[in-house]
């Protein structure tokens, strides 16, 4: 427990319920991310990460709790609220559109409008240097059909549309979990540019390599709460298997519900 | 679902090592794209009509083939028929117009159905839809029951059909049941309503549009009326003068400013061709198609068809709620989660699949010259759906425009004229346009497969 943090998180959850019929999916969550940093969600299958995200990213409205942005308490129902707020989010499938191109695809659902048409040439233009900025070169033509590109490729035209909006956080679900080593390392390369770029990045993966790569901050959810959240030096493997199996260190109790605790540190 | 997903303990994985340090500054995901090459439309990487050439006979070979075979079917249609028609007769002047004016059911009623097909769904009611508002329009003009003016009774029909469209997209969108189902009793449904209305003031069934009255005539030009050759020659040269100089302008500007852009030559092979098709359909509709005294001149119809492709083409392909029927049509989760109104641009699209099948319905009382319980709604709409997948729409949704409709529409009419002129039964010309169809549902499959491999599909 070094130095708690001075600055108001970028985002802080506190207390997220969301349930689906008798299923409660979210109990009691806290979570708060950096400016700056790359937060890891770790978590084994069904303990609620894509909830938490989708939560945060307006597909799900959560039943009780608050979402702190910058300081505001703010309610998020939809992806539109998500995405003025600067929160984008990649989502494991990509979300993208096979028969539409990549500009296209950067620009669904906010196209750019000159005289209520569309703006083709000015939407190429943005999409053009987004994909240079971060380095995405060799496509062929970023008017080719996405359902015409690689795994890897469509990988960073779904990264691109999402930090083309001036986002301060990109969430992004299980990105490395469909491709190959190589690709995985490429992926990975670009979640640290982000950062580099100011960005915040949160980051769904129960690939321990991954996590350990590239994140600052670790967050465990285990059967819908959660039940670890620290900085990366704080783990090891081990600790971070046994939280994400058992849902605590050495003990053999069903998580800790409403004690966040051990070694999480609010600054409040 | 991710098939590759390491599974659910992290434990097996190998030390990170091997992926701390990555190539730095090398990325680029694009290594894998070499198969993938033959799929990218030529035109917006080829840098000269060569390379052009090159990547379009790659793309056919790849299975993606565009409006290609459409285009191979007509010159085919036309070849075959020409030889074989009696007397060569089937590219006669007084031929080609006819079969202009029969295939503008078609192809309006196709482009209708082009906006269900884009979103993956089915609209089959507009075959009866379409004749439902033209029985509407036909009895409000009858000077000896309501006497309404004939743009009145236009409006009112359309409006009519869009709230048909607007009644069935909300029970599929908003109650979620399938197109499929709904729009066959719609089918139903509105074959009975067509039969009521048909039903209405002294016509015992058949209204017609005969007479001299301005009302009627007005309607009954629809597809009978024509335009004088002068005025043909200049509505010709302005239309394609504005299209040309649009395409010339947009591409040139792209080029300038280094956007992906065909190049020049291509792009005037386009006006070209255009140009080409302009004044043949002009000199064509010009000479003097009557057997006895004189009747020239560009049919209304075919303004009428190109009013609605204009429009519609515009409206896809230049409007956001166009590009969100896209979206939709090739992913619906990413169209929400992009935070599309999927529903209403589901509903709104169903709205315009009837209004446009009014149009349709217009043009076939005008072609029928009136209305009467003889019409076949079931064939109108298989022909709607057979016209717009033949030429080129998918079936399977996002893939598709309106002008793929017209073309169709000229192949399913050029066939139905064709088989006319040689006097076979009208079963032989069912057995061939079910051919034809199944012929370009192959295509469309085996684009499509050819199309997903190594993405992840959807």
């Amino acid at each position: 427990m070094d130095e708690a943090s001075v600055d108001e998180p970028l985002l802080r959850v506190r207390g997220l319920y969301k349930s689906f019929g008798a299923v409660q999916a979210l109990t009691d969550v806290n979570l708060d991310l950096p400016v700056g940093e790359v937060l890891a969600l770790s978590g084994d299958n069904g303990a609620g990460k894509s909830v938490l995200i989708k939560c945060i990213s307006g597909i799900h409205e959560p039943e009780r709790g608050q979402i702190v942005w910058e300081g505001r308490p703010v309610r998020i129902r939809t992806p539109h609220d998500s995405a003025a707020l600067g929160i984008e989010t990649v989502y494991q499938d990509l979300a993208l559109a096979d028969n539409l191109d990549i500009v296209q695809n950067m620009f669904l659902g906010r196209e750019r409008l000159r005289h209520r048409m569309l703006d083709e040439d000015e939407m190429e233009r943005a999409a053009a240097e987004t994909l240079a900025g971060l380095r995405v070169t060799s496509v062929r033509s970023i008017r080719q059909p996405v359902g015409s590109l690689s795994g890897g490729q469509r990988q960073s035209v779904a990264v691109a549309k999402a930090v083309m909006w001036n986002s301060k956080l990109v969430i992004m679900d299980e990105p490395t979990a469909a491709l190959g080593v190589t690709q995985t390392a490429q992926v990975l390369d670009l979640v640290r540019r982000l950062r580099d770029q100011g960005l915040s990045v949160l980051m769904i993966s129960h690939n321990l390599n991954d996590v350990f790569a590239v994140a600052d901050r670790i967050a465990v959810l285990y059967l819908g709460k959660m039940v670890a959240q620290d900085k990366t030096s704080t783990f090891d493997r081990q600790s971070v298997v046994e939280y994400m199996t058992t849902g605590g260190l050495g003990v053999t109790t069903t998580g800790l519900p409403s004690d966040p605790g051990a070694l999480s540190h609010d600054a409040d | 679902m991710t098939p590759t997903d390491p599974g659910p303990g992290p434990t097996g994985r190998p030390s990170a090592t091997d992926v701390d340090n990555p190539v730095e500054d090398s990325v680029d995901l694009t290594a894998a794209q070499a198969g993938a090459a033959p799929l990218v439309p030529p035109e917006i990487v080829a840098q000269s009509m060569r390379e052009y050439l090159h990547g379009a006979v790659l793309r056919v070979k790849g299975g993606e083939s565009g409006m290609l075979p459409v285009i191979l079917g007509l010159v085919a249609i036309v070849i075959v028929f020409q030889a074989i028609s009696p007397h060569h007769i089937f590219l006669s002047a007084g031929n080609i117009v006819n079969l202009f004016q029969q295939s503008a059911v078609f192809m309006v009623l196709a482009m209708a159905e082009t906006f269900a097909l884009l979103l993956g769904e089915i609209d089959l009611s507009i075959g009866y839809v379409g004749p439902v508002g033209a029985v509407i329009a036909v009895q409000l003009v009858q000077p000896s029951t309501t006497n309404w003016p004939w743009w009145a009774a236009i409006i009112v029909a359309l409006v009519a059909c869009a709230l048909i469209g607007a009644a069935q997209g909300s029970l599929i969108t908003r109650l979620r049941l399938p197109s499929f189902i709904v729009t066959l009793a719609g089918l139903l449904i509105f074959n009975g309503v067509l039969l009521i209305v048909l039903g209405f003031g002294p016509f015992s069934g058949y209204p017609t549009l005969t007479g001299s009255q301005p009302n009627l005539r007005a309607l009954y030009n629809l597809m009978w009326g024509h335009i004088n050759p002068t005025q043909g020659w200049i509505v010709m040269a302005v239309i394609v003068g504005a299209l040309g100089l649009n395409l010339w302008l947009r591409d040139s500007r792209r080029r300038r400013s280094g956007l992906v852009a065909p190049p020049v030559g291509l792009t005037i092979a386009k006006i070209f061709f255009m140009a080409v098709v302009g004044i043949a359909v002009v000199a064509v509709c010009n000479i003097n198609r009557a057997a006895v005294g004189t009747l020239e001149g560009v049919p209304w119809a075919i303004f009428i068809v190109l009013g609605v492709l204009g429009a519609w083409t515009f409206l896809l392909q230049r409007t956001r709620y166009g590009r969100y029927i896209y979206a939709i049509g090739g992913n619906p989760e990413a169209a929400r989660r992009a935070g599309i109104k999927v529903t209403s641009v589901r509903t709104v699209a169903f709205v315009l699949c009837s209004f446009t099948a009014g149009i349709a319905g217009l043009l076939y009382a005008s072609y029928l010259g009136g209305m009467s319980n003889n019409v076949n709604g079931g064939q109108l709409v298989l022909y709607a759906v057979a016209a717009a997948v033949i030429g080129g729409t998918s079936l399977f949704g996002g893939r598709g425009k309106a002008v793929h409709g017209v073309l169709g529409g000229l192949v399913i009419g050029g066939i139905y004229n064709g088989m006319y002129l040689l006097g076979l039964a009208v079963q032989w010309q069912f057995i061939v346009t079910g051919a034809v169809l199944i012929g370009a549902v192959t295509i469309d499959a085996l684009s499509r497969r050819g199309n997903t491999t190594g993405a992840a599909g959807r």
